[in-house]
């Protein structure tokens, strides 16, 4: 395999937080939200208020694995002009402010510009690779190609219902972590999340040696800090999202939204592993 | 022709994990349109059907109460109507209508909902799901839900459920739930978007009917597989009545269900062409249309499967427009694409216009009202007609009524001004 990217990836990052005895705070927010330089912004809140890993979320119009916070802020995005060629340009921003920058993308973005350019693209702007809520490894193709070329990671999901062959398979293709989700359904904050997800994790750990990060639902510090327990990442989008999106001046919600995030990067120090 | 689709045979031998390219499955491909593009909590359930839509196939027992309930309930098999006052717009060739508007419930829908609640028991769920454009679908999969015991929510267009208002108390009444999707362009592709997101969330207990040939894979064989008894029966019945294939089988194309219901036992039969008829709304130009083989549309991934798909530069989904709910749909079923490419099939498109004139004849001449989807297919008809002369003959899929199209129809003609009855 032929590595293009230098900079830290998610494997840096989780070995730096296992030194640390903590789990790692992914982050997710859509580019273009409340508008391009918004979401610049609020990405660099995010880091500056201790995300490790930033998912750039790429607007798309038919967005089927979101609940309404992340539908809404996409349309909103996406009605305001956002290209996915600023998905290159948060990217680049994230990577300066120091956290590792990972795109969520349903597929047919990456489809239409083309396998190969997506991959240059995102590597040559300090990408450390793709989510892919929406591609299984059995239509990945290009895809495991062009990372490979490009010295990407790729994250594809496991759910509750996976199947243990389907553990295995989607595992074998991950590299960097496996994103988990936390119960059955879409993407928005959750009262609980543990029910489904720690027996997933588990499950998880049974066929691979890779990092698992759990995702959908979690909101708040505490269960920031119950997952932590037992996964090495805990990954949180709408609550943010919301937030971001909440009343006021843009200032004052980048302001909550940096509360918030430091309570969540609070909560990855405190859970017991 | 050579057999257009995967088998499964592939998939299910391959217990291989290593990622070499060859070595991946790629289940229900036609050509390269087609695939499995969905979010991976959705994988085991789409397993679970392609096995128990499979082992249906060869189970007697699952045939005969299929049967059954067509021939008691549906009301098949569907008539054929040869109608000689409207085939004399249509330069004089024959045209015979398959009589899906005839079915219980009123259109083609219900061939493919009867056989997935059937199966919907038999995988032990509980409850069935649907989206729906111009209703059919919906009241169809309401109709199946009431008389199987299963619990039914159908999603649809905020836009949809104002135009088909009809159907929303149809359903309603036979005890659906009807929700009405606001986000995006209100219509068809948004209300599949909404009832994906309740598939993944309760997928356990859930089945989602999907209302067309497209969707992940096994949808785009399994319905056409439900559909194709349109297609069996009309090619007997044609060959009785006329005594030789006709020269053209004509039928609308929304998704692609009644299309290729229709088209599949003529495939073999390469003297039969097999002519598509899309949404050319307010014409291609104006770019409110849902005329996807017509217009600049390109392959694109939308709802789990790679098709033609109308997108803009970045592969947003860009927004149809039809004055039939039914074929307001930005992308179309992955077969069809595969057909196009291939030339087996051919597409043409209808204005909105073109369509309005066409119901109205058909009303007029033949005393049958026909849904503003088949409506398409009629113009498709009056054109090849007339493409053919005198000796041709047209067989053209009558997929619905027209009775959930008063509204519109009355709106268009100007019969009835607001506020009145
Ligand atoms: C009467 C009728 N015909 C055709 C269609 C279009 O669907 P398809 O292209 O799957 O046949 C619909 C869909 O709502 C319909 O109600």
């Amino acid at each position: 395999m032929t590595t293009t990217t230098t900079a830290e990836g998610f494997a840096d990052v989780v070995a730096r937080c296992r030194a640390e005895g903590r789990a790692a705070l992914v982050g997710y927010l859509p580019v273009g939200f409340p508008s391009v330089e918004g979401s610049l912004e609020a990405m660099r809140v995010l880091v500056e208020a201790g995300c490790d890993v930033v998912e750039v979320g790429a607007p798309y119009s038919d967005p089927v694995i979101d609940g309404p916070v992340n539908q809404d802020a996409m349309a909103a995005a996406l009605a305001a002009g956002t290209r996915v060629d600023d998905v290159f340009t948060a990217v680049e921003a994230v990577r300066e402010a120091g956290a590792v920058p990972l795109v969520m993308t349903y597929w047919n973005l990456v489809l239409h510009r083309g396998v190969e350019r997506f991959a240059a693209d995102l590597a040559a702007a300090g990408g450390a690779g793709l989510i892919t809520p929406d591609l299984i490894p059995d239509e990945a193709e290009d895809w495991l190609a062009a990372s490979d070329r490009h010295g990407l990671d790729r994250v594809f999901l496991v759910a509750p219902s996976s199947t243990p062959e389907r553990l295995v398979k989607v595992t074998t293709a991950c590299r960097g972590f496996v994103y988990a989700a936390s119960t059955m359904g879409v993407t928005g904050a959750r009262t609980s999340v543990d029910a489904d997800a720690r027996g997933l994790v588990e499950r998880v750990r049974g066929v691979t040696d890779l990092p698992v990060c759990i995702g959908l639902g979690v909101s708040t510090r505490a269960q920031a800090a119950e997952i932590a327990g037992y996964a090495d990442g805990v990954i949180v989008g709408s609550a943010l999202v919301r937030t971001l999106g909440g009343d006021g001046e843009l200032s004052q919600r980048l302001e909550a939204l940096r509360t918030l995030t430091a309570e969540l990067a609070q909560g990855v120090r405190e859970g017991h592993r | 022709m050579t057999e257009p689709t995967a088998t499964d045979t592939d998939t299910d031998t391959d217990t291989d994990t290593g990622l070499t390219v060859e070595e991946l499955p790629r289940p229900g491909r036609f050509g390269r349109f087609g695939g499995r593009y969905v979010p991976e909590p959705l994988v085991p359930a789409l397993e679970q059907l392609d096995e128990a839509r499979q082992k249906a196939a060869v189970d007697p027992e699952f045939q005969a109460e299929l049967a059954r309930l067509h021939a008691t309930y549906t009301g098949r098999p569907s008539i054929i109507t040869e109608v000689p006052r409207f085939a004399a717009h249509c330069g004089g060739a024959r045209v015979v209508l398959k009589r899906e508007d005839l079915n219980h419930t009123g259109s083609h829908k219900i061939n493919n909902v009867l056989a997935q609640a059937l199966i919907t028991k038999r995988m032990g769920k509980t409850r069935i799901i649907a989206e729906t454009g111009a209703g059919q679908h919906g009241v169809a999969t309401a109709t199946a839900a009431a008389l199987m015991g299963l619990e039914c929510t159908v999603y649809m267009g905020k836009v949809d459920t104002e135009r088909q208002a009809l159907n929303v108390a149809r359903m309603k009444i036979l005890g659906a739930e009807v929700v009405a999707v606001e986000h995006g362009s209100a219509t068809l592709k948004d209300a599949i978007n909404e009832a994906l997101r309740d598939w993944v969330t309760n997928v356990r207990t859930t089945h989602y009917a999907i209302g067309t040939v497209t969707g992940p894979h096994p949808f785009p064989e399994m319905v056409r597989d439900f559909h194709a008894v349109i297609g069996e029966e009309a090619r007997a019945q044609v060959l009785e009545l006329t005594g030789r294939l006709p020269d053209a089988v004509v039928a609308c194309v929304g998704g692609g269900s009644n299309a290729m219901g229709i088209f599949h036992r003529f495939v073999p039969d390469e003297g039969v062409r097999l002519i598509g008829v899309e949404a050319g709304g307010e014409g291609v130009e104006s770019g409110r249309h849902a005329a996807r083989f017509a217009a600049d549309a390109t392959p694109g991934v939308l709802h789990g499967a790679m098709s033609y798909l109308m997108q803009d530069d970045d592969g947003q989904t860009v927004e149809s427009h039809s004055i039939s709910a039914g074929l307001d749909y930005p992308s179309v079923g992955p077969e069809h694409s595969f057909l196009r490419d291939t030339g087996r099939a051919e597409y043409r498109y209808a204005t909105d216009e073109q369509v309005m004139e066409a119901f109205a004849l058909l009303c007029r001449t033949e005393g049958i009202i026909p849904a503003l989807e088949s409506a398409h297919a009629l113009v498709g008809a009056m054109q090849v007609g007339r493409e053919l002369g005198p000796d041709g003959l047209v067989l053209v899929n009558l997929s619905g009524r027209g009775d959930k199209d008063m509204h519109t129809a009355a709106a268009w003609f100007g019969l009835a001004p607001e506020g009145t009855q």
